[in-house]
């Protein structure tokens, strides 16, 4: 109990320290948020206005307090830059509310891609006997490793999109209207994000098979009888794989908070290009949210993974 | 909100020449030589504004075409949207008492006619029989005086359209007719009455949907993905418009838009570079069109060195402007020496010979010697990194100036920062992007006025003032225009800014559309585009 006390605490004061972090950020760099939505041609008057309507005439403390206090009650503010209607500004938890499906369903359909991949892929690749293979695997998991994501992007959509013509690049459907459609059209830059973690994964679990192997359990398992196949999947796999699950959490909190880079290439209204057009607006309200809601989930995602090792290793929690 | 400048990147893609050039320069599919038309400004001049279509198949109604945007909506308040790239597509929604064409000449929208009183200080409007809201009501003369004392800040005393606000009332005259008393007469006024009619109340109104007169009608908005038109089939010009559905799609990157034409999800797309020109002209009708930016490389009047009126001819000298044209626009921007546009054929003079167009290496160099700095200066260029364009003609300029002895550097920053510092902070020693015109030749040179809140580049010359304000002032347009032609002189002589060019702006649209329409004015009219069989 006393652990996990200590585990929301630090989470909480992590929150904060960010939040602060970031709307000194905000004090900090150029660009003024009024001039930004305003443009050149604005009558004084407005600008006065508008200054006034955001709250932006108040010292920052001020500003800084009203708006963490705002949070804690629950109102996430109004978007500085989009628009509801005519008249309205977009609440932050409708507008981000929107946009999270995009990226939680990518991170989704990308994980299981990679764990359907990358699994048979690492055990085969540890059981193969073969030098040449063993040279071809390594050789593809670290050029997969290598290539940035965003000209993996770039390629994928060339490869599938143009070549193939297996989807309409930038036909995204939103998941409002066409769910089949919408997922369909997932499929690639999910596999854009799922090429180099399958690389990762693959080899992690193979290495981790190979230590296993050598483990004395193993030895016990084939005198007794046991095949080959059987030694290999029900022994060592699941020894093996204990590490590998706490690594894909680590891969699901990089995947949920990260996909920012190929959801600029395929164009998907995730979160992640919603921050970046966000900080190049000042829009401050939606970046304080969704940076806050980034740091969350990767903290959240390292707390669920610690506890699993306890669950699976009890040793673990008795230090 | 006609005043508008400076948007860069829209300022690019911001179409074509007031003096018509709807005929010539809207080529069919595939033309190779389709963006060699318009290299000349004289031949934009001398277009005929009657539209010869090439394309001789019948429109059929019906249909839905996406049309890629760059930007994402920054209202949907017609009067308080100020971006460029909203206005474009806004102005499929609303619609003003008079509105744009596409010669750069007004024609009657919600009004059917107009009078203005001898001294200029009295706009009567008649309004047209039966316009209809996309709500169904018809337009009254109360809707009328809502909007124009909106936009004026008669309503709450803040102005959202800064020439308006030198409307003094707003008079409903009989229930077809409003007049408009204004503070001090303006020749150039009555393009601000293009500024949008929206129903009594709905600026107030906290859940309205952005409600027009244009022929097509709101139907969504959805941050990052875009907005949804569909047709007015009350709209009051017959026929028009052709198209069902129109979605406006906000693509990410000019590359990513690339992938989308080819890939069949954007059938329409307004901004190509040359080079994306050249690569789908087999595959797309590609048609190209002066736009209305004035580029330049802006220098700050009042930092050293360039407070020296001598480096700053030093730098004219030393662009080399055909050149920039050659590698930037693939040889199809018009160049200029001054802040008028060419199309404005009325008020612009050419001031191309001051400097010469190509690089004077020599006069350059003894220019800087005799301002002091024989061995060369060090120039910093402020660059807002959005703007392809002007990132290009960046690296170019920068060359020039190097062969001069100007060791220039660039600074690329964010839009956002451009805008605070730059633009408004005057916080900058010289910095490239576009000045967007309205349809006024005022607008271009009003900026340079020392008082300025526009005169970002601290230009100061009383003489110019003074000619400014006899401008304004004078009612008589070949009087107007002389001025105007004066004010372009003193501003090239004391070389306040080193003008580049006006950009060429090439769309890409599907071989089965036809109908699309440049206008002098930053807009993309859908309503006369159509599928043809």
């Amino acid at each position: 109990m006393k652990y996990f006390a200590k585990k929301i605490i630090t989470l909480i004061m992590t929150l904060f320290v960010v939040s602060v972090a970031a709307f000194v950020a905000f004090q900090i760099i150029p660009g003024d948020v009024v001039t930004s939505i305003l443009g050149t041609e604005a009558t004084p008057e407005r600008e006065v206005q508008l200054r006034a309507q955001l709250g932006l005439d108040r010292p920052p403390i001020e500003r800084y307090v009203n708006w963490i206090t705002d949070v804690l009650k629950g109102d996430l503010g109004v978007s500085y830059r989009y628009s509801k209607n005519m008249n309205e500004m977009m609440p932050v938890a409708e507008l981000i509310g929107d946009k999270l499906p995009v990226t939680l369903w990518l991170a989704a359909v990308s994980l299981g891609i990679i764990i359907v991949v990358s699994i048979p892929l690492g055990v085969l690749w540890a059981r193969s006997r073969s030098r040449v293979a063993d040279a071809l695997f390594s050789v593809c998991t670290q050029v997969t490793m290598a290539v940035p994501s965003f000209f993996l992007g770039i390629l994928v959509t060339y490869l599938f999109g143009i070549i193939l013509k297996l989807f309409a690049p930038g036909g995204y459907v939103s998941y409002k209207e066409d769910f089949a459609g919408f997922l369909g059209y997932l499929l690639f830059p999910a596999i854009s994000i799922a090429l180099p973690k399958v690389a990762m994964t693959a080899r992690f679990l193979r290495n981790s098979m190979l230590t296993e192997m050598k483990s004395d359990y193993v030895r016990t398992a084939y005198s007794k009888g046991c095949t080959d196949r059987r030694v290999m999947y029900a022994h060592v796999l699941r020894n093996a794989l204990m590490p590998v699950v706490t690594f894909l959490g680590m891969i699901i909190a990089e995947i949920v908070a990260g996909s920012i880079v190929v959801e600029q290439v395929f164009g998907l209204p995730g979160v992640g290009r919603l921050l970046i057009s966000s900080i190049s607006t000042r829009d401050f309200p939606v970046v304080e949210i969704l940076i806050l809601y980034i740091t969350f989930v990767v903290i959240f995602v390292y707390f669920l993974v610690d506890i699993l090792y306890r669950v699976i290793d009890p040793r673990i929690s008795n230090r | 909100m006609k005043k508008r400048l400076c948007y860069l990147f829209m300022a690019l893609l911001t179409m074509a020449a007031l003096g018509g050039c709807a005929g010539g320069t809207e080529e069919s599919s595939g033309d190779k030589s389709s963006t060699e038309s318009v290299t000349d400004s004289n031949a934009v001049q001398t277009q005929n504004p009657s539209t010869e279509e090439t394309v001789s198949e019948e429109p059929v109604y019906g249909g839905s075409v996406v049309v890629g945007i760059q930007q994402d909506i920054d209202s949907l308040d017609p009067h308080k949207a100020t971006a460029a790239g909203t206005k474009e597509i806004l102005f499929n929604i609303f619609e003003g008492l008079v509105k744009p064409d596409e010669n750069g000449n007004l024609m009657n929208a919600v009004a059917d006619g107009y009078t203005i009183s001898e001294d200029g200080l009295v706009y009567t409007f008649t309004l047209r029989d039966n316009v209809k809201f996309h709500n169904g009501n018809t337009v009254t003369v109360e809707d009328v005086k809502y909007s124009l004392e909106r936009v004026s800040g008669l309503l709450d005393g803040t102005p959202l359209i800064s020439t308006m606000s030198t409307i003094q009332s707003v008079d409903i005259i009989d229930d077809k007719t409003v007049q408009v008393t204004v503070g001090s007469a303006n020749t150039e006024l009555i393009y601000s009455f293009t500024a949008a009619i929206i129903p009594r109340g709905s600026g107030e109104d906290a859940a309205a949907d952005p409600i027009g007169t244009g022929p097509f009608s709101f139907v969504s908005y959805t941050p990052q993905e875009g907005i949804v038109v569909a047709k007015n089939s009350d709209y009051w010009q017959e026929g028009l418009p052709y198209l069902d559905e129109v979605k406006f799609k906000i693509v990410n990157s000019p590359d990513t838009a690339l992938l989308d034409l080819q890939g069949g999800s954007i059938d329409i797309y307004p901004y190509l570079t040359d080079s994306q020109a050249n690569e789908l002209k087999d595959s797309f009708q590609i048609l190209s069109a002066p736009s209305d930016v004035v580029q330049a490389l802006f220098l700050n009047n009042a930092v050293e060195p360039l407070n020296d009126m001598r480096v700053r001819q030093a730098i004219c000298y030393a662009l080399d402007k055909d050149s920039i044209n050659d590698f930037v626009a693939g040889g199809n921007g018009t160049l200029v020496s001054s802040a008028m546009l060419p199309t404005l054929k009325d008020y612009y003079v050419d001031l191309n010979d001051m400097y010469g167009t190509g690089a004077n290496i020599e006069e350059a160099k003894k220019l800087l010697a005799q301002a002091g700095y024989p061995d060369g200066v060090d120039l910093e260029i402020m660059v807002p990194s959005n703007y392809e364009f002007h990132m290009q003609t960046a690296e170019v300029v920068v060359e020039h100036l190097k062969a001069a002895g100007i060791n220039a550097t660039i600074n690329a920053v964010e839009w956002s920062t451009w805008l605070d510092q730059c633009y408004n902070g005057r916080q900058y020693q010289a910095t490239i992007c576009g000045i967007t015109s309205d349809m006024t030749p005022g607008y271009l040179l009003n900026r340079f006025q020392t008082d300025s809140k526009k005169n970002f580049i601290n230009f100061a010359n009383k003489d110019y003032d003074a000619v400014y304000q006899q401008a304004f002032s004078s009612l008589d347009l070949s009087e107007k225009a002389e001025y105007y032609k004066q004010l372009q002189k003193i501003l090239a002589e004391d070389a306040g800014t080193a003008f580049i060019q006006v950009p060429p702006i090439t769309i890409a649209m599907d071989k089965e559309l036809a109908g699309y329409k440049f206008y002098p004015v930053y807009v993309q009219d859908m309503s006369t585009v159509y599928y043809v069989k």
